[in-house]
């Protein structure tokens, strides 16, 4: 018997900070999907059972990239194959040993996911090891206890005041679209009644506003994610633009206790300092430019990616100097990288303005018309206080910082949850737009609604098998 | 037709009751070669519709095209004794519309009762049933109020409103199952004795007007649709002259006058204790509920064209005669009306449906069946289902075979029952398209391609319909191949295009991507020639498959999640729970859950997790007690 025959993936340690961390995929297509990411000697398709592979993992998407010859490295990994039915789940299991780290782990797990990888729901590996008959009867009932056990805990959890009030934001979301749904239903139920229908543009408008509400739901968990981990700033610039100056006089500002801990990569460091009570995971980056040099260009490699997951861009130019050609390769390759709108999260400063000023702002404002500009002057501590709030502002958007007891999206499921919702609304307001008829609008504004369903845990009979099992905790 | 009873005859099966579920139960258990009878109080109300005289409807249409390609009785009636005929919704997508008749009531009531006169295997009886009697927790026959006993091997009840049937107007009160009809009385008594839960439900009806004194110049008229649909695949085309209904409203003045009554209708007093259908209800709680609205339609509805009875829809009161009589004096065109039937609410008992299988038979009695309002159920197409259902499954139970249950993804009717069986209802239940999750392929345009299988392998359906209904299929899925091969060029395609406003083609392109536009039909491409479906217009069957060719088309994307979404929730059904699973022994469960599932006992997986108070967590559990392997331990390797 089989009723789950996709492929699953998790981080199965425990989240926060170790020094490694495990994920891992089981299901029909592990083995072919760790493939993909994989880069050893050996292919994992050919690996022994049971036998650890030493590897690198890359990101082909990031690979084949391009223009600055991005590896898409990722991380040195040990990878181990435990083949069917000889593994936990009796399925076909990959467990990926990297080094830890909440981002770092986050990422190589979307990676997967993008591969067709369904993120495991909470203990869906020990219900697989159940289902297919992995586990016996003693060990079903003490897991049988436990899982009621971990109701009760996420129950208490739930009644905490923020889980709460998050509940009680999803729920409203839900009753909305349970309205506007009704609208709909109303006309294909009761068509024959004298009752007034709503028009189109009520709808389409009803389901605008939903649809900004589930939006700011996703921008709150890239909000939330900051708030538990830090913003990661990368500071850029061309050579000499006193990038290192600046980061000391941020350090010194804020009296901040400077810790040094290794980077997702390990090659570079990373900061942290406290701006306004955030969290600042600075970078200096080692500089971004065109250059043939092997050793350099692995390091601007490296640069490129640390821009690609900064939340905060700081463009730091020399105010002493004119504009010049560096700067532009700087803005350039960030721009590459960074093409859309909402990736833009920039600020820019021009430093050294003790000195006179020759640098024209209109060339930085040309380039990064929507970022804020300040400046400053990282040897005088001068225009700090603004750059801190141009950094703030930038990172949270502009609601500013988050307030207390606003509903934050904290998980990697109910953010998903929360992108498949808003994909049917997509599709529901384009096929309203479309002039499509009530039902089948319907159909996605209910799918809508069942995915809004699985965050607070309210099922409908489609989304049972989603929703199967959702009180388990992860991992064994 | 064989009245004399010989007392040593058992028959397979006795439908105790002859409304719309009772003569589909009959009628089905007969055409599948049981020894049947049909027992009525009253032979002459065989098949009647007490309330509007109209079959079909939103949803309801489904449900009667379902049991039709069955080999249900309903549609073939409604072909037969119809007077006008439309289809609803038709300004929707395919997936909603309904197809809905006016009947002659009485016309109706004959055909229904020739169909059982006329049927093989099929005794008619007229009594009443006062006691089922049991042996060993199974039925084997019924008692009737003259003592005699009826041997029986499976019994179904269909008891409509008759069970201790209480009649309200104003303050009158009184027994009855319809007006002017007994209630039955014995058999609510002899259930709870046996350990039923009964329940009490409401319903209404409005009042009866003399057509000639109508005034039908202040209403408006609603013509029937021309051509008619007609309801049966078992028919092509229908010729009938067809009769309209009218269109009026209630006013103020009407609000005014019903509101004078409030004081004295049971509604409000308290006096109807059962709870009613608040889909359907009555002219003074809709006054009451939404006192904003000024007005309220009524369509007048011919009783039939032998007589000049109207139907008031939209009035259906139980306040006091001359409150009614006021009121009704009070709309447009009814001035000087006269009534020639009063409206009133009837109380009834019920048993509250999740006491019933899947297969509609009891659990705590073998071999016995329920039917229609009996259920909890409003309507006559929800009755009529349910009755063909547990007329299929009584004779299979007799036969020891395998139960006949659908599945929500492939008919109302699985919904429907789904429904009941799982979740209970606690007032009278009707159908929605909305209730069905897959209705965008639960149409009423392919009942015959998905059900007609099934009747014909319960030998429902004669080996000509359904040789029919094959060859529809093949032309459909050869039509849909062919059109997917043949491709066009531009200065073939384009005048046709462009003579209707679309968008002429560049390059080749095939029929089939062309047809996905909206506004290119089947039609427009008649002249083309190139594929078989664009030849043979005007020949028998051809339309129907054009049809379907062209919703498949049409909605492609649509039907295709669906059909991934039907098959996610097959794939759960098919994982079934022994019906003897010990709920009550595993712990882990919460308290809730322990109790719904031992007393619902759901079949599978699928229907354990749309009961409410049921949990994921209380689902994972029951699979894990499901999946006990042997007693073999595996070692962690991990």
């Amino acid at each position: 018997m089989k009723i789950l025959d996709d492929t699953i993936a998790a981080i199965s340690t425990p989240l926060g900070s170790g020094g490694i961390a495990v994920i891992r995929i089981s299901g029909p297509h592990s083995i072919v999907v760790a493939d993909q990411i994989f880069s050893a000697k050996t292919r994992l398709t050919e690996a022994e059972s049971h036998r650890a592979y030493f590897g690198k993992l890359i990101d082909p998407d990031s690979a084949a990239h391009g223009n600055y010859q991005n590896s898409g490295f990722l991380d040195e990994v040990v990878v181990t194959v435990f083949r069917a039915p000889r593994s936990y789940t009796r399925e076909d299991v990959v467990e990926i040993s990297c080094h830890g780290g909440y981002y770092h782990t986050r990422r190589i797990l979307e990676l997967l996911l993008k591969r067709g990888c369904r993120l495991a729901e909470p203990g869906e590996f020990t219900q697989r090891a159940f289902l297919n008959g992995r586990l016996d009867l003693s060990q079903a009932e003490a897991v049988g206890d436990m899982i009621r056990a971990k109701t009760e805990l996420s129950l208490r959890a739930a009644r905490s005041q923020f889980q709460g009030f998050f509940s009680e934001r999803i729920r409203a979301l839900r009753q909305q679209l349970l309205d506007t749904c009704s609208l709909l239903e109303l006309e294909l139920d009761f068509a024959e009644e004298d009752v007034r229908f709503a028009d189109r543009s009520e709808i389409q408008a009803k389901l605008a506003s939903t649809i900004l509400q589930v939006e700011e739901f996703l921008e709150s968990y890239r909000r939330g994610k900051i708030i538990r981990e830090g913003a990661k700033l990368v500071i850029v610039g061309k050579p000499n633009v006193g990038k290192s100056s600046l980061l000391n006089a941020l350090l010194k500002e804020d009296r901040a206790i400077v810790t040094e801990i290794p980077g997702t990569t390990r090659d570079v460091l990373e900061e942290q300092l406290s701006l306004g009570g955030v969290l600042f995971r600075v970078v200096d980056t080692a500089g971004v430019r065109d250059t043939d040099d092997r050793i350099e260009r692995e390091g601007v490699n490296r640069t490129i990616n640390q821009v690609v997951e900064a939340d905060v861009v700081l463009f730091l130019f020399d105010g002493s100097e004119e504009f010049n050609h560096q700067d532009f390769e700087v803005i350039q390759q960030v721009l590459q990288v960074r093409s859309s709108p909402e990736s833009q999260n920039f600020v820019a400063a021009i430093n050294k303005i003790d000195l006179p000023l020759l640098i024209d702002k209109q060339e930085i404002t040309g380039w990064l018309p929507n970022s804020p500009l300040v400046e400053i002057s990282a040897k005088n501590l001068m225009g700090l206080e603004r750059l801190e709030a141009a950094l703030l502002s930038v990172a949270f958007g502009k609601e500013g910082v988050i307030l207390n007891g606003e509903p934050v999206v904290t998980n990697l499921r109910q953010k998903e949850a929360l992108e498949r919702a808003l994909s049917a609304l997509k599709l529901a307001l384009e096929n309203l737009a479309r002039g499509l008829s009530a039902e089948f609008v319907a159909l996605d504004l209910r799918n809508a609604m069942d995915c809004l369903g699985e965050i607070i845990g309210e099922v409908s009979t489609e989304e049972i098998l989603g929703n199967i099992f959702s009180k388990f905790c992860i991992g064994k | 037709m064989n009245l004399k009873i010989n007392p040593d005859d058992i028959y397979d099966v006795v439908v105790v009751g002859a409304g719309h579920a009772g003569t589909e139960a009959a009628l089905a258990a007969a055409r599948m070669g049981a020894k049947t009878m049909l027992m009525t109080m009253n032979i002459f109300t065989i098949g009647q519709m007490s309330c509007n005289p109209a079959i079909g409807g939103l949803a309801k249409g489904q449900l009667v095209k379902e049991i039709d390609a069955m080999g249900g009785q309903m549609g073939v009636a409604t072909d037969e004794a119809g007077i006008q005929f439309r289809m609803l919704n038709r300004s929707k997508g395919p997936a909603v519309w309904s197809p809905r008749a006016q009947c002659d009531r009485l016309l109706y009531a004959q055909k229904i009762r020739q169909a059982c006169e006329q049927q093989p295997n099929l005794d008619l009886r007229q009594g009443m049933a006062v006691a089922i009697e049991i042996e060993n927790r199974r039925v084997v026959g019924i008692r009737t109020e003259t003592g005699s006993l009826i041997k029986a091997r499976a019994v179904i009840l269909t008891a409509g409103t008759f069970l201790n049937g209480l009649i309200h107007i104003g303050e009158i009160h009184y027994p009855a199952g319809r007006a002017g009809e007994f209630s039955a009385k014995g058999i609510t008594e002899c259930l709870v004795e046996l350990g039923f839960e009964s329940g009490r439900l409401k319903t209404g009806t409005p009042p009866r007007l003399d057509g000639t004194t109508i005034d039908f110049s202040k209403t408006e008229i609603q013509p029937g649709d021309e051509p008619p649909t007609p309801f049966s695949f078992r028919h092509e085309t229908i010729e009938v002259e067809q009769m309209p209904c009218f269109l009026t409203y209630t006013n103020s003045r009407t609000h005014e006058i019903l509101r004078k009554g409030f004081d004295r209708s049971p509604m409000f007093t308290g006096r109807i204790q059962g709870v009613g259908p608040r889909y359907c209800p009555s002219i003074e709680d809709k006054i009451n509920r939404f006192a904003d609205k000024e007005r309220h339609q009524i369509f007048l509805e011919p009783e039939g064209r032998n007589t000049t009875e109207y139907y008031v829809n939209g009035f259906s009161t139980s306040l006091p005669e001359e409150i009614q009589l006021e009121g009704i004096r009070s709309i447009p065109g009814l001035e000087n009306v006269k009534v020639t039937r009063l409206g009133y609410a009837v109380e009834y008992d019920f048993f509250p449906p999740t006491q019933i299988l899947a297969s509609l038979e009891t659990k705590l009695i073998q071999n016995l069946f329920f039917a229609g309002q009996i259920n909890g159920t409003t309507g006559y197409e929800e009755a009529a289902c349910q009755g063909f259902m547990a007329g299929v499954n009584a004779v299979l139970k007799v036969r020891g075979e395998e139960p006949f249950i659908l599945d929500r993804s492939e008919a109302y009717v699985g919904v429907l029952i789904d429904d009941l069986v799982t979740k209970g209802t606690i007032e009278p239940y009707r159908m929605f398209t909305s209730r069905a999750e897959h209705r965008l392929i639960l149409r009423q345009d392919n009942a015959d391609l998905r059900l007609m299988e099934y009747g014909y392998r319960y030998g429902l359906i004669a080996a000509e319909d359904y040789r029919k209904m094959t060859l529809k299929r093949s032309r459909i899925e050869t039509a849909l191949e062919e059109l997917k091969t043949c491709r066009v060029s531009a200065e073939e395609i384009n005048p046709v295009l462009e003579k209707i406003g679309s968008t002429p083609i560049v390059d080749k392109e095939t029929l089939y991507n062309l047809l996905k536009r909206p506004e290119l039909e089947i039609y427009h491409l008649r002249k083309l020639s190139r594929v078989d479906i664009l030849n043979h217009w005007g020949d028998r069957g051809w339309d129907a498959v054009r049809e379907q060719v062209a919703i498949a088309i049409k909605y492609e994307g649509f039907i295709h999640r669906q059909n991934k979404s039907a098959e996610r929730l097959r794939q759960l059904e098919s994982r079934t729970i022994p019906q003897n699973f010990d709920y009550l022994s595993i712990r882990a469960f919460s308290a809730e859950a322990r109790e719904k599932l031992h007393k619902i006992r759901p079949r599978s997986i699928g229907q354990a997790s749309r009961i409410s108070g049921v949990s994921p967590a209380d689902i994972s559990i029951l699979l894990v007690h499901l999946n006990r392997p042997a007693a073999q331990r595996v070692s962690r390797e991990t």
